[in-house]
């Protein structure tokens, strides 16, 4: 039966569930929002917020280059050696990792699953809290920051390796199982050169993750240049909290830019 | 006898100038990354059995230590949720600024983007450490921490999304004479609503994981626990809370991945 062109058609029916949704999410609002102290503020607030803002735009310019050492050059290129460091230990220990949670490397769905738990679990533990181990392990400073970023990056790249890998043409490995290679032989001619660009890429993503985990280390004592920050921080120097601050926007927006441009031409 | 040359001339294999000089660059840039943080295979060998013996005493987890924690567990959960909607609140008026089918002023919609980016380099733990200095020591500045943040990313995320928006229903709402406010309500909005409540779950569960560790700057959530803990040198309650943080991301991640898959 065709409609008269002038009935109105009905709206669609909301379903019950709807008000069920929505009391839940207002509870669980209420709750959250009942458990944030929004009052407690110090009076010395807007003061300091003032001095942080004049501090941004007063850098100390004397902290980028100090004569003696820690300053915001050496600072900035130590974080910059931890994230480079951790990123190649991490995409070397994840790529028997990858292959393993990879379910046309390793063969079954079992294995290749049990494979992508295990990233998961290392993913799942953030680096600041690995730092804090390895600061027990190794000791304080830089070295405790690069392992700290090598081990957790595994989690996350060993993951995308391993699509990159399930993603493969199978065309080149099945040719060259026809004319007699062995493993090795395939691994080397047909594996690799197909996922290279990919792993190369994420590794630069990775990299500028790093990147931002690598200022924040040095809160815990784990090198970089979280470490004067915070030491800045506590003494209420503002004007050098400013300079930090503008060095590690301008470091990490130069390393995105950079890292952008090279995966463009990698992909 | 050009012909003759030509069938004699052998194909060359392509230039590996290239390869070698990146090589040799990676290579460089690796030594002088281990000598400024001073990272040795020496020290790591001689670090290895510390670590072991940290694990072993990490176990077995100190369960009656649960109790000490779920408060301040939940406390994480609150901050998250909190900065998660403040964020997206003040993303929303942001992202309809940037999105160039909605604002013609190139002028405007890029000095905001450059601002957007801005804040987006400053990671979350240092805003949260700054938030301390400002506010005190509590969930507060966390929150605000996580507000800042999230704001940042859902803003990014939301404009690239309205900018891949279908046009007809804008244009249909311009010819029928809508006014902005009209366009927005009945063109853009009902497109953009699951993406939108999309980016923000996701955006949700990177802040719980970020909550987890921002009691360590003073910022409130269970991150404090572990300084308390790892002090005393009690790391088999320390491994408790790493299990618990652990269970309660991956639980949160599961419901929220589900929560999307239906909405998009």
């Amino acid at each position: 039966m065709i409609k008269p062109w002038n009935t109105i058609a009905q709206k669609p029916r909301k379903s019950h569930y709807r008000w069920l949704i929505y009391t839940a999410l207002a509870a669980v609002y209420i709750w959250a929002f009942a458990g944030i102290p929004f009052s407690g503020i110090k009076e010395t607030a807007v003061m300091i917020t003032k001095s942080i803002v004049t501090g941004i735009l007063s850098p100390d310019w004397g902290f980028v280059y100090l004569p003696e050492g820690e300053d915001l050059l050496r600072g900035l290129l130590e974080t910059v050696a931890i994230s480079i460091l951790g990123t190649v230990i991490s995409s070397v220990l994840c790529l028997p990792l990858a292959f393993w949670a990879a379910v046309n490397m390793s063969g079954s769905r079992f294995i290749s699953g049990s494979g992508k738990m295990v990233l998961s679990f290392i993913r799942a533990i953030p680096e600041i809290v690995l730092a804090l181990m390895f600061i027990k392990a190794v000791g304080p400073g830089s070295f405790a920051g690069v392992l700290a970023l090598g081990l957790h990056s595994v989690g996350m790249l060993g993951k995308l390796f391993a699509d990159e890998v399930e993603n493969m043409d199978k065309g080149p490995v099945e040719a060259l199982l026809s004319s007699g290679a062995n493993r090795l032989q395939i691994l080397w001619f047909a594996v690799i050169p197909q996922v290279l660009p990919g792993f190369l890429s994420y590794m630069l993503y990775r990299f500028e993750i790093n990147m931002r985990s690598a200022t924040i280390l040095g809160v815990i004592g784990a090198g970089g240049i979280g470490t004067p920050l915070i030491f800045a921080l506590s003494t209420r120097n503002w004007d050098r909290v400013g300079i930090i601050l503008l060095g590690i926007v301008i470091l990490i927006t130069i390393i995105d830019l950079l890292s952008g441009a090279i995966r463009r031409r990698l992909v | 006898m050009n012909r003759k040359a030509a069938a004699t001339i052998q194909p060359k294999p392509p230039r590996r100038l290239k390869h070698y000089l990146t090589g040799a660059i990676v290579v460089l840039l690796l030594w002088g990354s281990s000598v400024q943080t001073e990272a040795t295979i020496g020290e790591l060998v001689e670090g290895f059995p510390n670590m072991f013996d940290l694990l072993k005493e990490m176990f077995p987890p100190k369960w009656t230590y649960f109790d000490n924690i779920v408060g301040a567990m939940l406390e994480t959960i609150r901050m998250a949720i909190v900065g998660t909607t403040v964020g997206a609140l003040m993303a929303i008026p942001i992202a309809l600024l940037c999105a160039s089918n909605l604002n013609k002023s190139p002028w405007l919609r890029h000095s905001v983007r450059l601002i957007l980016n801005l804040i987006r380099t400053v990671p979350d733990l240092l805003l949260a450490a700054i938030f301390v200095a400002i506010v005190g020591i509590g969930p507060l500045p966390g929150t605000l921490a996580l507000s800042v943040f999230s704001f940042g990313l859902i803003a990014k995320l939301t404009y690239e999304a309205l900018e891949a928006i279908d046009r007809g229903p804008l244009e249909a709402m311009t010819s029928v004479g809508a006014n902005g406010v009209q366009r927005i309500l009945f063109a853009v909005v009902p497109q953009i609503q699951a993406h939108f409540m999309s980016f923000a779950l996701y955006t949700f569960e990177i802040n719980v994981r970020a909550a987890a560790v921002l009691g360590l700057v003073g910022a409130g959530g269970i991150g404090h626990y572990y300084e308390i803990t790892l002090g005393f040198l009690e790391y088999d309650k320390t491994s408790v809370i790493i299990v618990f943080t652990l269970a309660i991301v991956l639980l949160i991640d599961y419901a929220s991945t589900k929560l999307r898959e239906k909405l998009l």
